[in-house]
């Protein structure tokens, strides 16, 4: 693996297997610089394995050949943060001491938790922890930000707030973005291209020319919903069923 | 009758500055508060009664104006305090090296696999032994003097803080010990951000363990050839069939493991308070 001092994010002839079984099959993919792409797939096709690869969690295989910026930070379903630091230590976290504080509060301020910074983590609701989360990402001026479905787990009316912040933030520091989720509409609604992983290979990879803020009522937006789906395995007819 | 006493008592209650801010509803756990001191109260009184009445004999057990009493004449003739500080500074020593060895032993077998192999075995070994069954050895090692006396505390404390610490160590949530990784701390960083903070609740249980096992052995050491201490006040006034002095020792013992208890849960709090139960308390 290359750290480089480009943005650039280039995987080529990624595989991962564990045991039997293969996670990821001879993989290749391009990130553009300061691109949002949202990686699509059932749980089992490997996303989680690729994202956790790119974030330096799992070791590279020797035989694989990755470039990666040296600034790279992530976003987690589960907010990790520590529970015996407040707010702002959390986001301060491996930081150099000098100035630390100063940096996650502003970040903090950018995330719309300032008047949290001295709560413990215990205190704050799921939407607030990930902002933390967010915020402990962004401090670090990551080049490459990894969010491993960060708001799986929130109601849908934070969610839709979160979608916003993270576009804004996107917006505001243009590091290049990979979203891992199985949520079609949020693949949509955030992402530039849509790569759909199947058993640990690109079924698809689509990029999304509609211009933002996007809607669900868009028509465009249904034929892409559509496509996706079909890409994921549910077909038409099901989708009618389940309406 | 015993209506119109429940009724009376969260009236004087409510008369507290404190009580005041509360709501009405207060008042209730207040009153149940008073009436869990009303048994004790009442079987002193019983005890005191038996006593005057001359059922109990003062050789069986003295009466509590008695203990009262002579406690206050060994506390103004200083002898009282005089074997308070030896038995205090036999727990406080035998303390620090218990917590000192349990502690260093968790670190080398939490921290690392060939630490484990090292250190757990035998000490998970010698746990299973009751500590005190080792007196005679001690005493044919370490003499009569205070080394035993300490060297019991010592080893009466390393096993729960050992324990507690090196399981609150493995404990830790793995997530966040990759979390840390990923945000950039060492290997000191991880150990000093992330597993020692989680590991504290285990260890402060082990800690409260400890100080619990830490007077018992003292109890225990004090038997041996004292010649001060509260296990030597109790072992002379046995002698001189001193019931009241035998019972101002055992008050003595239950204060001080009350006030040590007390005290681990003030650094509990202190130390702890990101605890989401402690938050709502």
């Amino acid at each position: 693996m290359s750290k480089t001092s480009s943005r650039d994010v280039v995987i080529e002839g990624l595989t991962r297997r564990f045991g039997e079984n293969t996670v990821l099959h001879d993989l290749d993919l391009v990130l553009e610089p300061g691109s949002f792409t949202a990686l699509l797939g059932r749980s089992g096709s490997g996303k989680t394995t690729l994202l956790r690869t790119l974030a330096g969690l799992d070791p590279a295989p020797a035989d694989a050949r990755l470039t990666l910026p040296a600034a790279v930070a992530a976003a987690f379903q589960e907010p990790r943060l520590l529970p015996w630091k407040k707010v702002w230590q959390n986001v301060a976290i491996g930081l150099p001491a000098a100035g630390a504080q100063e940096r996650a509060e502003r970040a903090l301020a950018e995330v719309g938790l300032s008047h949290r910074r001295e709560a413990w983590p215990a205190t704050l609701s799921g939407g607030e922890a990930q902002r933390a989360a967010l915020a402990r990402a962004l401090v670090r001026e990551p080049q490459l930000l990894l969010l491993d479905e960060p708001f799986a787990a929130l109601d849908a009316l934070t969610r839709i707030r979160m979608h916003a912040l993270v576009l804004d933030l996107w917006r505001a520091h243009n590091p290049t973005t990979l979203i891992v989720t199985h949520d079609v509409d949020e693949a949509i609604l955030l992402a530039d291209r849509v790569v759909v992983l199947d058993q640990g290979r690109i079924a698809a990879d689509i990029a999304v020319e509609m211009p933002r803020p996007r809607s669900h009522g868009e028509p465009a937006f249904a034929t892409l919903r559509r496509r996706l789906l079909s890409e994921l395995g549910v077909e038409d007819d099901v989708l009618r069923h389940a309406a | 009758m015993p209506d119109t006493h429940a009724i009376s008592l969260p009236k004087q209650s409510l008369s507290l500055p404190r009580a005041r801010q509360a709501l009405a509803g207060r008042a209730m756990p207040d009153l149940r508060k008073l009436r869990r001191f009303l048994s004790p109260v009442v079987l002193v009184l019983l005890w005191q009664a038996a006593s005057s009445l001359g059922l109990i004999s003062p050789r069986t057990l003295a009466s509590p104006a008695t203990v009262i009493l002579s406690g206050w004449e060994l506390l103004l003739s200083g002898e009282l305090p005089h074997h308070l500080m030896v038995s205090l500074s036999r727990v406080v020593t035998g303390l620090a090296i218990g917590l000192a060895l349990g502690t260093g032993f968790a670190l080398v077998a939490g921290l690392s696999r060939l630490g484990e192999e090292v250190v757990d075995a035998p000490l998970q070994m010698l746990r299973t032994l009751p500590f005190l069954a080792l007196v005679p050895l001690f005493i044919l090692w370490f003499g009569i003097g205070e080394t035993p006396k300490i060297a019991l505390v010592a080893l009466g404390t390393t096993f729960p803080i050992y324990l507690t610490l090196f399981a609150g160590i493995r404990g830790v949530d793995p997530k966040l010990v990759e979390a840390g990784k990923m945000f950039g701390l060492d290997r000191r960083g991880l150990v000093r951000h992330v597993i020692l903070p989680g590991a504290l609740p285990s260890a402060l249980v082990g800690l409260r363990y400890a100080l619990g096992t830490a007077w018992l052995s003292l109890v225990i050491a004090e038997q041996i050839n004292a010649t001060s201490g509260i296990g030597f006040l109790i072992n002379d006034a046995r002698d001189f069939l001193r019931t009241d002095i035998i019972v101002v020792g055992l008050v003595v013992y239950a204060l001080l493991g009350l006030g040590a208890d007390a005290l681990v849960r003030a650094l509990e709090r202190r130390a702890l308070a990101w605890r989401p139960n402690l938050l709502k308390g």
